[in-house]
């Protein structure tokens, strides 16, 4: 599994994607910080940028990648190597190159604009850990639609249609059930629903940091009294190792059956 | 003015009258209640640093009281400690502690009912149930005193500055933490509250019910229940006040409810929860105010007619302005919005787009508390976006005409 990781780690770090994403991060950052000249401010609109971007390049990549190295597969798995160690190494080859694409994207930046050295720091560790996660999770949902898809075309749409689920379509569900169950207490549905969906909870994760002022508010301070504690800090990290695994699970399993 | 002159007056008055100066020493077994009751009206008595636990000590005559060094009274938890029984009462610089908490009555450390010219100026108070309590008074003067004490909750704490059926009352200078409410009026017209600090009060920093034609100005609410909350009154006018960091479930910078005709200009709303709330406030002037930071910059229930909103700055706040009816009948025209999208092609600094200052989440919320977790998604966003284009839920005509593209300084 690890000589796996290991050459297909070099391979894409080493390829012009994770190159074109590391320096598209770059400029992001490096834009919203010269214009903004304030790390909290340019820390909000990065949010709903990695919020956006991390899931879709997560999930378009790992699904290219996949169905790119098809006929490699086919060559590796001919030798005596388990599927598990072989998809479980170019999953982690993928992923971990794009979340260092992202962080060096992200980081640098920062970095040069002294983010340790002021009060902003928390934020954006907290912006990091979500963004990683994201690419993390949408790494392995790709990688499990793709397995358990032959074709390509019928991959590709159901993983457009799994990222504008998670983006838009859940949290559409989610208010329209807030609004049509409006006189019932919601606030424990709310927490619920929120740690159901990746995108949802890295953005209550940075939100907390950010709109301190909002959430105290009446409901705002049930939320923030909940997430904001070292309980609700433990589940959203629960959550997004659970929605790592579960899919990586899935993918082996659709793997195991697979016939090449 | 009228005011000052007023003040300024007494100031001469006990001057020209006083007689003669008696140093009380606590240190020679000087008792302050016998020191008192020798005295000749409008003498001045000289207290010397030390400490006197005489229980309530009563003032029955114009007397100008001056500790030296803050001589400490201490009440020792069981009473009231000083009661003004007599107009022109001068107290300077005691260090006031510790009075008992009653259910019963209104214990204060110092009081004052149906007087006229007292004048309470650069004392301590600690620990005092309710610090200055001063009922039925008229033209009198609270300057520069520390009040504090560490109340835990409502019921069993009192106001550090209480007026009650008064007028013409000059409050200057003081500083207010850790009561129920900091300064508290009810049923006191023409009066000034002006460069007062009020801080980590469990209620409000400053309270009006009943009040009419008062003033308060350039005074720092911070970390209270609610800033300051005006209620039932007219015209009150509200300048250059600070209200910062007041949060909580049920908080506010300023609360206004059911007020008429007031001004409300000159001040800094920074990291409340809620701005303002206004409910059943009309006729209300709000100008030159800045709102940076607030969780919701104002809440303008359907029930506030005929304000003018205009020259303020919305800066950064997580919603600018909600309401909960579909009609405006307030003007929101010419002030600055940070979230303002249009452009400005004839360079007159004013946005050739009319701004709607209500976001359709912000609807949303109002009606349903628990979609704020849904804030900053991007369903969120692209709703806000639709709704701008076409608005279907939000007040049409709720907009501002001519939104400045710049802020105000």
């Amino acid at each position: 599994m690890l000589k796996i990781f290991k050459y297909s780690f070099q391979d894409l770090i080493r390829s012009k994607w994770s190159f074109i994403l590391g320096l598209f991060y770059m400029a992001v950052t490096f834009g919203l910080l010269y214009m903004s000249n304030d790390l909290s401010r340019a820390i909000v609109s990065l949010m709903n940028i990695i919020l956006f971007i991390n899931p879709l390049v997560g999930i378009m990549l790992g699904i290219m990648y996949y169905y790119n190295s098809r006929d490699f597969s086919e060559l590796l798995l001919a030798q005596p190597i388990k599927r598990k160690d072989y998809f479980l190494g170019q999953y982690l080859g993928l992923s971990l190159s794009l979340v260092i694409s992202f962080v060096l994207g992200l980081g640098v930046p920062f970095l040069l604009y002294g983010v340790l050295v002021s009060d902003a720091v928390v934020n954006f560790l907290t912006l990091m850990f979500a963004g990683s996660a994201l690419v993390l999770i949408f790494c392995a949902l790709a990688f499990w639609v793709a397995t358990a898809n032959e074709n390509k075309i019928k991959g590709f749409g159901k993983a457009i249609l799994l990222w504008l689920f998670f983006a838009i379509l859940y949290d559409g569900i989610f208010l329209l059930s807030l609004l049509v169950f409006e006189s019932y207490p919601l606030e424990k549905f709310s927490i619920a629903a929120t740690l159901l969906n990746p995108i949802d909870f890295s953005r209550v994760l940075i939100m907390l940091q950010l709109d301190v002022s909002l959430l105290f508010g009446y409901t705002g301070a049930v939320f923030n009294k909940f997430f904001g504690s070292y309980v609700g800090i433990l589940l959203i990290t629960g959550a997004a190792v659970i929605w790592v695994i579960s899919p990586i699970f899935m993918m082996l399993r659709a793997a195991k059956r697979k016939d090449f | 003015m009228k005011l000052f002159l007023l003040l300024l007056s007494s100031l001469f008055c006990i001057n020209s009258f006083g007689q003669s100066a008696v140093v009380v020493d606590p240190a020679k077994g000087a008792s302050l209640m016998e020191a008192i009751a020798d005295a000749a009206p409008f003498d001045t008595l000289l207290v010397q640093p030390g400490t006197f636990k005489e229980g309530r000590i009563i003032i029955d005559k114009p007397l100008f009281i001056l500790g030296v060094g803050y001589p400490v009274i201490d009440g020792e938890g069981k009473t009231e400690i000083i009661t003004i029984l007599s107009d022109s009462v001068t107290i300077q610089g005691l260090q006031i502690q510790n009075v008992g908490v009653s259910y019963i009555e209104d214990r204060a450390g110092i009081s004052a009912e149906k007087q006229t010219h007292i004048r309470i100026i650069d004392n301590k108070l600690y620990n005092t149930f309710f610090g200055v309590y001063l009922k039925n008074s008229s033209h009198c003067l609270i300057q520069g005193n520390e009040i504090k004490a560490d109340a835990v909750n409502e019921i069993s704490s009192g106001n550090a500055i209480q007026l009650w059926y008064c007028n013409n009352i000059l409050v200057q200078d003081n500083h207010a933490s850790g009561h129920r409410d900091g300064i508290y009026l009810e049923f006191v017209d023409d009066s000034r509250i002006e460069n007062n600090t009020s801080t980590n009060n469990i209620r409000y920093g400053l309270h009006f019910m009943f009040s009419n034609r008062d003033q308060y100005v350039g005074n720092t609410f911070e970390l209270n229940g609610a800033g300051v909350a005006v209620m039932f009154s007219k015209k009150i006018t509200m300048q250059y006040n600070r209200f910062i960091n007041n949060k909580g479930t049920a908080s506010y910078g300023l609360l206004l409810k059911e007020i008429y005709d007031g001004t409300i200009s000159n001040n800094t709303f920074l990291g409340n929860t809620t701005g303002i709330y206004g409910e059943g406030a009309n006729r209300l002037e709000v100008h030159h105010n800045t709102f940076e930071k607030n969780g919701w910059a104002l809440k303008v229930l359907g029930s506030c007619m005929d304000n003018t909103f205009t020259n303020n700055n919305f800066i950064n706040n997580n919603f600018d302005l909600t309401t909960n009816n579909n009609r405006s009948y307030n003007n929101y025209d010419g002030n600055y919005w940070s979230d303002y999208t249009g452009y400005d092609l004839d360079k007159d600094g004013i946005g050739d787009v009319p701004h709607r200052p209500i976001k359709l989440f912000s609807y949303i919320v109002t009606r349903s508390d628990a979609s704020i977790i849904l804030l900053r998604s991007l369903l969120v966003d692209v709703l806000n976006f639709t709704e701008k284009v076409t608005p279907a839920f939000t007040p049409e005509l709720l907009q501002d005409t001519t939104p400045l593209m710049k802020p105000l300084l």
